[in-house]
Parts: C-alpha cells; structure tokens; sequence
C-alpha cells in the first residue's frame, strides 16, 4: 500500500511545484513571487515528511524544524524592502 | 515494526495513508489557487494551506508511521514553530502588498484598514502643518515601509 500512496503523493506534489513554478516564472509582482516561492518551500517540506513516513526513518526531520524556525526570514526581508515600480498599478 | 501485521497496524497505515494523500492535496489545491486567483490577497489565502494544516497531517503521519512515542515531542515542535512563523511573513507580505497596492479593490467586500490609513495620513497632514516643515507627502515615502501608523 505505501508504494502505492508514494507515487500517488509523488505526482501530486510534482504537479503542484509545477504550479508554483509557473506562478513564480508569470508572477507579475516581486509579492506573487515570494508567496509562490513560500509555497514551493512547504512543498519540499511535504516531500520529506512523505519520505520519512514511507520510509520509516527520522533523517530529515531536524532540517524540517529548521526550515519551519527560519524559513519565513526571506519573504519578510523581501516585504520589507519591496517597492512599487509597476507601469499600471492594477494588473495584479 | 512488528514482524506479523495485525489488524491494528493495518488501521493505523491506513489512516496515515490517508493523511500523506490529503497532505500532498493541500499542496496542489495552494499550486492551484496561486494559478488561478486574480491578485496577491486571494493568492495569500490559498498559500496557507499546505503551510498549516498540510504540514499537520503530514507530520501526523510521520508520527504514526514511526509508531514511537518520543517522535511526537520533536512533530510537535516543528508544527508549532511553523504555525508561529507563517503569520509573520503573511502580515509583513500582506502590509506590503496592501501599501504597494496588489490588490483589486472591486473585488474586496470591506476594507478595515482604509479607516486607519486615512486616519494616520490626517493626523500626518495635521502634524506637518503644525510644524510647518516638511510636507506630509514627502515624511510618507521617507519613512517607507517602517510606518507603522499608516499600515498598523
């Protein structure tokens, strides 16, 4: 059965770091870009939380609680500094 | 663990089973609503999925699939830290989005912060007259995204 729930959660995640990639490539502001970059690194955290599960080990986990201590510095560095430089201001 | 699966484990795989696939469906719903919302606030709202309650049912299945008790301390830990940290940089992208102006007001049923962003901006205009120096206007782009009056 857990061969089975991998490759179901390995597509699933494959197509929505896509999408997130897609969003941070188009994103037309510096703010949709960081959100999707947010999103793609809880993405790689679901990665490894299915791997240790599926697998059975604990490799990973103290790179999961480092990412969840410190992975919110870079957008709110990038908050903070962002600026508005658009040509239209609603095309958002 | 055990050599033999009982029936137990059988439950327990199968609810952690279930966990790791709803997990990863968090992720896409987010992978989706970041493709498909119209501006920056919506897109926000579907990002907190698999940052939140995705993690919780991940790390849930982590726990059971282990079947050891002295995992859930360290689980708990990582969740909590991440549930601590997603509003920091939802609030600061989320202020710098509404002061930048990502948004599409037609779109908004109510808006709370305009009250307050008006009413700073007032006292500003107040003050600058008061000391009759610098123009409001030129204090506000000085100040920058510190302010923490207009945008509290």
């Amino acid at each position: 059965m857990m061969e089975v729930v991998l490759t179901v959660t390995a597509v699933i995640l494959s197509l929505a770091a896509a999408g997130a990639i897609v969003r941070i490539a188009i994103g037309p502001s510096l703010l949709d870009r960081v959100l999707a970059s947010d999103v793609l690194l809880a993405i790689i955290g679901a990665t490894l939380c299915i791997d240790m599960a599926v697998n059975r080990h604990l490799n990973n986990l103290m790179l999961l609680v480092a990412l969840s201590i410190i992975g919110f510095i870079g957008s709110v560095t990038v908050a903070r500094f962002v600026a508005d430089r658009r040509e239209h201001p609603n095309e958002s | 663990m055990n050599p033999e699966p009982s029936a137990v484990d059988t439950v327990i795989d199968a609810v952690s089973a279930v966990f790791m696939v709803v997990g990863a469906v968090m992720s896409l719903g987010a992978a989706i609503g970041l493709l498909r919302f119209p501006d920056l606030m919506s897109r926000m709202h579907a990002a907190t999925k698999p940052q939140v309650l995705g993690l919780f049912l991940l790390l849930a299945s982590v726990g059971l699939q282990l079947r050891t008790w002295w995992v859930w301390p360290a689980l708990f830990v990582a969740w909590i830290f991440q549930v601590l940290t997603v509003p920091v940089s939802a609030h600061m992208v989320g202020r710098a989005g509404y002061r930048t102006k990502h948004l599409h007001r037609e779109l908004l049923t109510t808006d709370e912060l305009e009250a307050v962003v008006q009413k700073a901006a007032d006292k500003k205009t107040a003050d600058g007259r008061a000391a009759g120096g610098q123009e409001p206007d030129e204090r506000a782009a000085h100040d920058g995204p510190a302010d923490d009056g207009a945008s509290a």
